[in-house]
């Protein structure tokens, strides 16, 4: 009978497992301390809440090969300007909303959820809206009342959930809020609805500031 | 001495008495669990079934919840199942484990009767309280998450205990450290925040750290022990072999946690972390198959419960295609922009619960039974053991047949919704619509009634199985301890 050899002995092995696991903890602990640094609300990738009071677009970046986020001109949710304490109070109503109404087990968020109905990481851009002026009030009413709009050929339509205006104008902040993440290019390719001006206005172009270089 | 073949509780220790509490609401919640996945797959198909009554928000948080808390009992019940075997004393705290048993039981039923009646509140704290919390997998209510935490603290006692007051084996002991891990880590999902991202963080630790990295260690604890016990094995080579497949196991799951902070909002340095640590994944479980087929192939497949042995190796297989390929398909950041929360990540998601956890946890329902009826002959020549048979065939069959049939659509989704449409709400619903993705659907459906033909077999299989059979149970020629 020989005798077992050093690396397939099982006190090696233990000891292998608890470095690795220990070693890989620590690094992830470590990780996790930076990126929440990286991504708490008022930092480069993840704007302050107050962000809804800006217009927010979503636009190709030539050196990261992606679209990113782009934080132009102010353009105030419904039109009210607010302070940076009540857009975080509008913007968490919203996200309360969202979970409440369980909106993760049709939807996705961040690519995230399930996936009978459609991507929410964009919502906020997506051109089935019409004209950035009815946007708002197209997602209010849609929200409120999305029964009795069928807009695909599947046949799917959401269901009465029994949001309030309420609701439905701090989901729209949510939505809005979320659109400004970095989300590294997620979607790809995603085609924004138009929000540029029209011609003879003296508002700047729509490539404003690129998030990362807003700093909240 | 018991009567063979015939059902009876004097035939179970303390421990295994609790554990076929678990197991039997295990099996009931895993038939909830098809069920309201035909409801939601059915919706797919016919959008106005059951719309405004049970919508497929409903359908499909019911499907996953019992879903995770099936494996939930299954895994306490497998614990307990085993856990005077490996300590060799009676499980300490035991009634405590009953009551607890009751409580957790009762506050299932009252979540389930919440989701399925109430759905869901208004806007505020109070529905993520008392209602459901919004939040995939873990929608709970935080009463639910404290309760859960409650229970799971009592089990963690009555386990560590036992073991602390009888030996600690190699297998206890990584089995009690798993568990302070898995009971951790679930605390990282009970908070509020109004940042999705830091939210999504903190979830992924939840989710991700459990099912790819705390989960995996308990079925290797659990699939260390099956083998013992089916084959005969050697302690000392289920124990090496375990300790490599930990050090593998969370050498490549903790970090590679990742794959899932590529698109949330966090760093780019995770594209590199993620996808390099999650294209590691597959290894332990490579090593588990290694391990399983080489041990039956040693002991010439003499083993003492054929079905149990079976689903073993099915969960060897399953754990390696279902969580590892399928995983390893769509982890590097340059296919999952494209996969990323499409019927890809469902298919996956399907194949790897199953074959990783609903594969071992059946196992383990088998080797409750055979003991249960007195530890009957489980071997070769069973009488009506053409059921056990069938019944794994359809479930595993049925199973597969979904996860093609959602992979087609998946490929679908990827290429026509996301790199040809640019992912808008157009795009999906041209992709929804289109036949290659219809047909998969129609398909996972197909297969899904052949899925649960398999679980109806299955649990007329366990209500039958040894009974009447009259032979003690196969011997092994050498001792399972060394």
């Amino acid at each position: 009978m020989s005798q077992t050899e050093w690396w397939a002995s099982e006190s090696f092995w233990r000891k292998t497992a608890i470095w690795v696991t220990a070693g890989s903890f620590v690094a992830l602990i470590f990780l996790t301390l930076d990126s929440m640094s990286a991504i708490t609300a008022g930092s480069k990738r993840v704007p302050s809440y107050s962000v809804i009071n800006h217009r927010i677009d979503y636009v190709f970046d030539e050196k990261r090969n992606f679209q990113v986020p782009v934080i132009g001109v102010e353009e105030p949710l419904f039109g009210k300007k607010l302070t940076e304490a009540e857009a975080e109070a509008l913007v968490s109503h919203g996200k309360l909303t969202t979970q409440a109404k369980n909106c993760m087990n049709c939807h996705t968020l961040l690519g995230n959820g399930a996936y009978y109905a459609p991507d929410l990481t964009k919502a906020w851009l997506d051109p089935s809206w019409g004209t950035k002026e009815v946007r708002e009030q197209e997602m209010v009413d849609f929200l409120m009342n999305p029964q009795d709009r069928l807009h695909n050929a599947v046949g799917r339509r959401m269901p009465n959930l029994g949001i309030t205006e309420a609701e439905a104008r701090a989901t729209v902040a949510f939505l809005k809020w979320m659109s400004s993440i970095d989300t590294n290019g997620f979607p790809y390719n995603f085609k924004p609805i138009d929000q540029s001006d029209p011609p003879p206005a003296e508002a700047p172009a729509v490539n404003g500031s690129p998030v990362q270089q807003q700093g909240g | 001495m018991a009567t063979l073949g015939k059902l009876d509780s004097a035939n179970l220790n303390g421990g295994q008495k609790l554990a076929v509490k678990y197991f039997t609401v295990a099996l009931a919640l895993f038939g909830a669990q098809i069920l309201f996945g035909l409801l939601a797959g059915i919706q797919y198909l016919k959008p106005d079934f059951l719309y405004g009554v049970l919508d497929f928000s409903v359908n499909r948080m019911v499907h996953i919840n019992a879903l995770v808390v099936w494996l939930l009992f299954g895994f306490i019940g497998s614990v307990y199942w085993m856990l005077e075997d490996e300590s060799g004393i009676p499980v300490v705290g035991l009634k405590l484990g009953n009551l607890i048993f009751w409580i957790f039981t009762l506050a299932v039923a009252v979540v389930v009767v919440v989701y399925l009646l109430i759905q869901i509140g208004p806007g505020d704290h109070s529905s993520i309280w008392l209602i459901n919390e919004g939040r995939e997998y873990i929608e709970a209510p935080r009463w639910a998450d404290i309760g859960i935490v409650v229970c799971v603290l009592t089990f963690f006692y009555n386990v560590a205990a036992t073991f602390a007051k009888g030996r600690y084996t190699g297998v206890g002991g990584v089995l009690v450290l798993d568990l302070i891990a898995l009971f951790g880590l679930y605390l990282a999902g009970m908070f509020y925040t109004p940042n999705i991202s830091v939210d999504q963080y903190w979830w992924w630790w939840v989710i991700h750290l459990w099912v790819e990295a705390t989960w995996e260690v308990l079925v290797g604890c659990l699939m260390a022990y099956g083998l013992m016990l089916t084959l005969g094995v050697r302690r000392k080579i289920v124990e090496t072999w375990l300790y490599i497949e930990v050090a593998l196991m969370f050498g490549s799951g903790i970090l590679g946690l990742g794959h899932h902070y590529f698109w949330i909002g966090t760093p780019e340095y995770w594209f590199t972390i993620g996808g390099f640590f999650s294209a590691l994944e597959p290894i332990p479980l490579v090593a588990m198959v290694v391990h399983s087929v080489f041990d039956s192939g040693t002991h010439k497949m003499k083993n003492t419960n054929h079905p149990a042995l079976a689903w073993i190796i099915a969960h060897a297989f399953g754990n390696f295609f279902g969580a590892g390929v399928w995983g390893f398909m769509h982890t590097l950041p340059q296919i999952n922009l494209y996969t990323h929360g499409t019927q890809w990540s469902a298919s996956h998601g399907h194949f790897a619960f199953f074959g990783a956890y609903a594969t071992l946890v059946i196992a383990f329902f088998y080797i409750a039974l055979q003991k249960w009826r007195g530890n009957v002959w489980m071997s070769g020549g069973l009488s009506g053991a053409w059921r056990w048979k069938w019944s794994m065939l359809l479930l595993n069959l049925g199973m597969v047949g979904m996860v093609m049939a959602m992979l087609v659509s998946g490929y679908e989704q990827s290429q026509i919704e996301r790199a040809i449409e640019g992912s808008s709400w157009v795009g999906y619903f041209v992709a929804q619509a289109h036949p290659w993705f219809v047909q998969g659907m129609w398909w996972r459906q197909i297969f899904g009634w052949m899925f649960a033909a398999g679980f109806v077999l299955l649990v007329w299989d366990m209500l039958t199985i040894g009974r009447g059979e009259r032979r003690p149970a196969l011997v092994h020629a050498q001792p399972a301890a060394a």
